[in-house]
């Protein structure tokens, strides 16, 4: 069922060099391929559009979820809904990457709607990876919408990978923390060429006690453009930290808007923003240990993006 | 040996202000240099010199009798030149043990990072897995920058005021460190410095005042006259630091 090539794309977005252990949920080029549920995570097909409800019961601790998509046809757009239920108290890990090949001259398209919800007490691990590849002139395009709803004490953590590939992107995530409930974004992302990326990211910390950190760093080369908006909202007692940092390059552009907006006397926010090149002191340094500008370039861009 | 030959540097600019004059130098093998003298005399821009971060504008450089003038940075580097920094640069993402892996890639002699943070008074188990970046302190980071030097099988080593920022406790250690590579390697040892017990370890010392080079001997006859010198070093007449013209205040 799954050639070279879709083994590729897997290894790239999931890091997976075998079908998974676990649940799992192969879409491939707008369809549904391989599936695989276990005793405390069950994945249904929706019948009014595309896509899947993931229904992870309570307590269910140490177990991964694995949905990735891969896109290896040109004049391609695939819409998915996916519907994520995870239970009380539960434990788990959902792996959802994205991987465009087209060799084409048409755009291949994955826009997926990625709903959550994170039940009391429980604690979820979202990881999120684009890749793209294939010289053809066909736009690679991913367009992921992610809503999560933290119930308290809920435990989110956010990991949003995007290293060249992507044609353009615009990734919206919307969460909202209840008593407790506590978050962590980190977004890495690297665009080149002529490539576009956009990210808008609104947290509200709408329960006492929630607390929000998003950390996020990319890196903009040749003619590329990257937008960023991020509002941390506290409309109760509540911390909320956003750090975003952007190494600049050649002719690229960055524009990135850090906000936050307290409503409750209790709340504090912070922002910082950066965007800046690469300083040279940190080149020289990596030169005057042997390594050419190329690799002292390489090496600091690589340690940025980690 | 390294042999500095009528080097001179000034700023860019219409405006170009002296910073070096006519340096001439012949630094030996196995040998510790200290240069000292006030500030603004030119001590760091000498060591970037060497290290080929700041072109001189005038004279020659040479490395064992090869003109290295035009070098850049890398090149210098992979004949053997190091320097540590007088402000490191902090990495964001780049973790010690990987900083100290990098700086040692090209040592024939197996190097452990372990061993070199002992050596600048880290404890490795505490720092080898921390980033390179603006949680650690200032006396942190110049001790790992120390210990990226340090990792190294140097012809000539560069340490742009080691001691700066390092508490009494370790300075100690580190006296202890130089000494031990003098002893160990052939490396010539530059030193930038204004601390008597860094110019204890010193062959020669290197007064440089106003971008020449006003003395340079055995340590003790420069320690000596430093030490009776109450008079000032400025570069035109003066009375004890004051301008003939100057203005009086109240």
């Amino acid at each position: 069922m799954l050639n070279l090539l879709d083994r590729l794309m897997l290894e790239k977005v999931a890091d997976l060099h075998e079908i998974p252990q676990g649940a799992y949920n192969i879409r491939k080029n707008g369809q549904g391929v391989q599936k695989n549920t276990t005793a405390n995570i069950d994945i249904i097909n929706k019948k009014d559009k595309p896509g899947i409800d993931v229904i992870v019961k309570p307590y269910t601790k140490g177990e991964s979820i694995h949905i990735p998509v891969i896109v290896t046809e040109e004049n391609i757009t695939d819409l998915v809904y996916n519907t994520f239920e995870i239970g009380e108290y539960a434990d788990v890990v959902v792996v959802a990457g994205c991987g465009i090949h087209n060799t084409g001259s048409r755009k291949s398209q994955h826009d997926g709607i990625h709903n959550f919800f994170v039940r009391k007490g429980a604690k979820l691990k979202y990881v999120e990876k684009h890749y793209g590849q294939g010289e053809g002139r066909g736009e690679k395009i991913l367009n992921p919408k992610t809503v999560i709803e933290a119930e308290e004490g809920a435990v989110v953590e956010l990991e949003l990978i995007q290293i060249r590939g992507i044609d353009k992107t615009k990734r919206d995530t919307e969460i909202r923390l209840q008593d407790k409930a506590r978050l962590l974004i980190t977004e890495r992302l690297l665009t080149s060429g002529e490539q576009e990326a956009e990210s808008n990211i609104v947290v509200e910390l709408s329960g006492a006690d929630s607390s929000a950190q998003i950390i996020s760093r990319s890196v903009a080369q040749d003619h590329s453009r990257q937008i960023f908006y991020f509002d941390l909202v506290g409309s109760n007692k509540c911390r909320g930290h956003i750090q975003c940092d952007a190494i600049i390059m050649h002719k690229a552009q960055v524009l990135s808007t850090p906000k936050i907006s307290a409503y409750h006397d209790e709340g504090q926010l912070i922002h910082e923003a950066a965007i800046g090149r690469i300083e040279s002191e940190q080149l020289i340094k990596l030169m005057s240990l042997g390594l050419t500008e190329k690799e002292a370039e390489e090496t600091i861009l690589q340690g940025f993006l980690k | 040996m390294l042999e500095l030959q009528g080097v001179s540097f000034e700023t860019e600019g219409d405006n170009g202000t002296e910073i070096l004059n006519n340096i001439d130098l012949k630094l030996l093998d196995k040998k510790i240099y200290v240069i000292t003298g006030p500030n603004g005399g030119g001590k760091s821009t000498l060591a970037k010199i060497v290290m080929g971060i700041n072109n001189p504008t005038a004279g020659k450089i040479l490395l064992n009798g090869q003109d290295i003038t035009n070098c850049n940075i890398t090149e210098r580097a992979r004949l053997g030149i190091g320097y540590a920094f007088q402000h490191p640069p902090r990495f964001k993402g780049l973790k010690v043990g990987e900083l100290l892996r990098m700086s040692a890639a090209n040592n024939p002699e197996k190097v452990n990072p372990y061993d070199l943070l002992h050596d600048v008074g880290l404890c490795a188990q505490d720092y080898i897995n921390r980033d390179v970046d603006s949680g650690l302190s200032g006396g942190e980071m110049k001790r790992i920058e120390i210990a990226t030097v340090l990792a190294r099988n140097l012809q000539v080593a560069v340490f742009d005021e080691p001691e700066a920022g390092i508490d009494l406790w370790s300075f100690q250690k580190l006296a202890e460190t130089f000494r031990n590579i003098h002893l160990k390697y052939e490396t010539t040892i530059i030193i930038i410095s204004h601390q008597e017990r860094i110019l204890e370890l010193a062959d020669e010392i290197i007064l440089l005042v106003n971008g020449r080079i006003s003395q340079k001997s055995e340590k003790e006859k420069i320690l000596s006259l430093i030490l009776q010198n109450n008079g000032c070093l400025c570069s035109t007449k003066c009375e004890k630091g004051v301008g003939q013209s100057a203005q009086f205040v109240g």
